[in-house]
């Protein structure tokens, strides 16, 4: 706890300078890293990330020792080395992007252990920090880094910012872009740029290791919030940020943690807890959807049965006992309870307690039912039509089927069918005799009077009754 | 029908038409895809881009409007150079060509075809919003505007992309399968679309996949197999000959010249 307000007090400059330098690395990282998954070049982020490992050695060599804007120089060269050579192997051999990604991955990083290994045997240049550009370690930041690295954050941020709309329209579609005359090769270039540069950016922080994952997870994260992409370059700064946030923490209290391994775990931690929690998009979300259609499922089974009950003998006053609809629809008697009761709250249906006991369709109840009775038929009917499908596969399709068709793909399939009056199996096909019985014949008359289909409607009503 | 007055219409000489295309020649790895096409396409003109699968249709379009890169040949826009004309063309790219898992709206699709009026960097204005509300209404598309497009059935996603075509506000409309894979009410709202952009005077070319449907709803066709086989007024060139001469002998001399190009170029390789 002491820590915790030591820490966020921000009295030491130290952590001021760590905190500016993560949390603006994770803000321009996370915003830039949409615009890397949604145009699948995340990859291409990993490999840029690791083949700028001899840059770093490298500089470190030539400056003597560790010199921010040097070290900015070498991994920028080397992190646009790598993006040329990956271009220029896919463009000119027959070897796929992934290959070529992993070749210029290992074998740009294993240079630059070799130039590693190098610096720290021979000891001729000061190697002090080196070793942290692996993983990365904020705590080590000085202020001079933080004007620089932090600087470069800032600077790919505005740029991102300014050239949204252009970035939005590449990403998307590029070909209409080209079409309307706009400089594509140099937007994406740019925009490699951008990604070099961030990457450079983060070297101190987060390490060459594993800086790709504060592209890609912040971003990914980010998709399951939202559908606009503002938006998600927002979510994705701000998850960004945090992560920054919590590694300095985390790194700052447990001197021996490297930061960049700890702003992954937290990226990680939030992208999981997005994955679970994002409303819609989400696992949690999508198996409550899950469960929800499965009861409706159910419910709209019951209402079939108790409509195919009625047109069996011919009464709609007859009440029908639970019993006998669990052993048509081998629900458990948990699970039927609870469809029963559903649709008494939804008034489909009502219950008479008494003997007999038992439930009747209520008349919004009845039409429901008929409905489904209907696009199930309907179903039935277009695949023997069209797909020309034997008639004993068809119910099973068909049972899946009913409960997702809309109204309007039913109004198609009228129109296409010309309203049939009766079912590959010949049983009648109910239509509703009031308000929908106007728009059936409408739509017969539409699909150009084929042949029948006004008596076939005037047959339906005589069959929908009985 | 209109097009008898369409055709009165283009006959009329008025300085450089719409749009011509001269010796374009597109090959991928050595094999032709496109050999010598030359066309002009006169104003108030909806013409159709029929051939085999395979045949260079989209490749056509692509080429013409330096979408990818042609061997020989150039496109000129009224008389002059396409890149100096771009604001008059409309490109409409196939449907399968972007992600519709993209998180932008149907809005901010329309409004792209805002961007060439737009300078770099310049944000869309309220006016541009009310053209591609406009846009919007006239596909039948205005309530879905705020909807995430990966939600839209495979038609409206035509929809979409004829509306950023309309945004556009160009007088030359190309477009790369605009009716494939459409239920039968966006066919009709895509087709009442083009001929009233052609009877505004727009010139609009579309590839199309629907032998069918071309004499009823199109004045001029364009018939290709990596050759221009005709290219005129339906009545004169949508002739059985030529569909034959487009659809049926596969294995004429030139696509045979082809495979043994292609074949050559493996055995040298190997030889070396």
């Amino acid at each position: 706890m002491e820590v915790l307000i030591e820490f966020f007090s921000l009295q030491d400059p130290n952590i001021r300078f760590v905190l500016a330098g993560t949390i603006l690395l994770g803000l321009s990282a996370g915003a830039l890293g949409c615009f890397a998954i949604l145009r699948r070049r995340a990859l291409v982020g990993d490999a840029v990330a690791h083949a700028i490992l001899p840059g770093v050695c490298l500089a470190f060599i030539i400056a003597g020792g560790k010199d921010p804007l040097m070290l900015v120089a070498g991994a920028f060269v080397f992190g646009l080395l790598s993006m040329v050579t990956m271009d220029f192997i896919s463009r000119n051999s027959r070897i796929a992007p992934d290959a070529s990604i992993g070749m210029v991955l290992s074998v740009f990083f294993g240079f630059g252990v070799v130039l590693l290994t190098f610096i720290q045997t021979t000891g001729f240049v000061d190697q002090s920090g080196l070793d942290d550009f692996l993983f990365g370690q904020a705590a080590a930041m000085v202020g001079s880094d933080v004007k620089v690295f932090g600087g470069l954050s800032l600077l790919i941020l505005i740029v991102t910012v300014i050239v949204f709309k252009e970035l939005k329209l590449i990403s998307f579609d590029p070909s209409f872009a080209r079409s309307i005359g706009y400089p594509v090769k140099r937007m994406e270039f740019l925009l490699a740029l951008l990604m070099v540069l961030i990457i450079t950016a983060g070297i101190q922080a987060v390490g060459v290791v594993l800086m790709a994952s504060m592209l890609i997870i912040p971003a990914a994260a980010a998709r399951y919030w939202t559908d606009s992409l503002r938006v998600m370059l927002l979510i994705a700064a701000g998850v960004g940020a945090l992560s920054g946030v919590t590694g300095s923490f985390i790194s700052y209290t447990a001197p021996a943690m490297p930061t960049g391994p700890w702003m992954v775990v937290s990226a990680a931690l939030i992208f999981f807890l997005s994955f679970l929690l994002a409303p819609g998009k989400g696992e949690i979300a999508r198996h409550i959807q899950k469960i929800r259609l499965s009861h409706k499922v159910a419910y709209e089974n019951i209402l079939k049965t108790l409509y195919s009950m009625e047109e069996e003998d011919g009464r709609t006053d007859r009440l029908r006992p639970a019993k006998e609809l669990r052993k048509r629809r081998h629900l458990s008697r948990r699970k039927m309870r609870r469809v029963l009761s559903t649709l008494l709250r939804k008034k489909l249906i009502t219950r008479f307690g008494g003997t007999p006991d038992g439930f009747l369709l209520t008349e919004t109840g009845r039409k429901e039912a008929k409905r489904l009775v209907r696009v199930h038929r309907l179903w039935e009917q277009y695949l023997s039509q069209h797909l020309q499908i034997a008639e004993d596969h068809l119910h099973d399709d068909a049972e899946s089927m009913e409960h997702l068709i809309t109204s309007d793909i039913e109004a198609q399939l009228r129109r296409s069918l010309g309203s049939p009056a009766l079912d590959p199996h010949k049983s009648a096909i109910p239509y509703d005799n009031d308000e929908d019985e106007p728009a059936g014949k409408k739509s017969g008359a539409k699909a150009g009077g084929r042949a029948g289909s006004g008596s076939q409607s005037g047959k339906n009503r005589r069959g929908g009754a009985s | 029908m209109s097009k008898e007055q369409t055709e009165n219409k283009t006959s009329v000489p008025s300085g450089s038409p719409p749009i011509e295309v001269h010796d374009l020649t597109v090959a991928y790895d050595q094999k032709p895809v496109l050999w010598d096409i030359d066309f002009e396409l006169p104003k108030a003109s909806l013409t159709a881009i029929v051939g085999p699968n395979g045949a260079g249709k989209s490749t056509l379009i692509k080429a013409a409007m330096g979408l990818i890169e042609a061997s020989s040949g150039y496109t000129l826009i009224y008389g002059k150079p396409l890149d100096k004309q771009r604001n008059r063309v409309a490109y409409v790219p196939q449907r399968e060509s972007v992600d519709w898992n993209f998180p932008i709206s149907v809005m901010d699709v329309v409004l792209m075809g805002r961007y060439p009026h737009l300078r770099l960097f310049q944000r869309p204005s309220r006016r541009d919003k009310e053209i591609a509300i406009k846009a919007l209404t006239e596909t039948g598309m205005d309530a879905y505007q705020k909807r995430q497009i990966s939600q839209l059935s495979g038609g409206q996603q035509q929809r979409v992309f004829l509306a950023r075509a309309l945004a556009q506000d160009a007088d030359i409309y190309l477009m790369d399968e605009p009716l494939a894979g459409v239920d039968a009410a966006t066919e009709d709202v895509i087709f009442n679309k083009l001929k009233e952009l052609r009877d505004r005077g727009k010139t609009v070319v579309v590839v199309h996949h629907d032998l069918q449907s071309v004499p009823e709803n199109f004045d001029r066709t364009m018939l290709l197999n990596l050759r221009m086989i005709a290219c005129g007024p339906v009545s004169e060139v949508f002739t059985d000959d030529n569909l034959q001469k487009t659809y049926g002998g596969r294995l004429n001399i030139l696509s045979q010249m082809i495979e043994e190009s292609r074949q050559q170029r493996f055995v040298r390789e190997t030889d070396s």
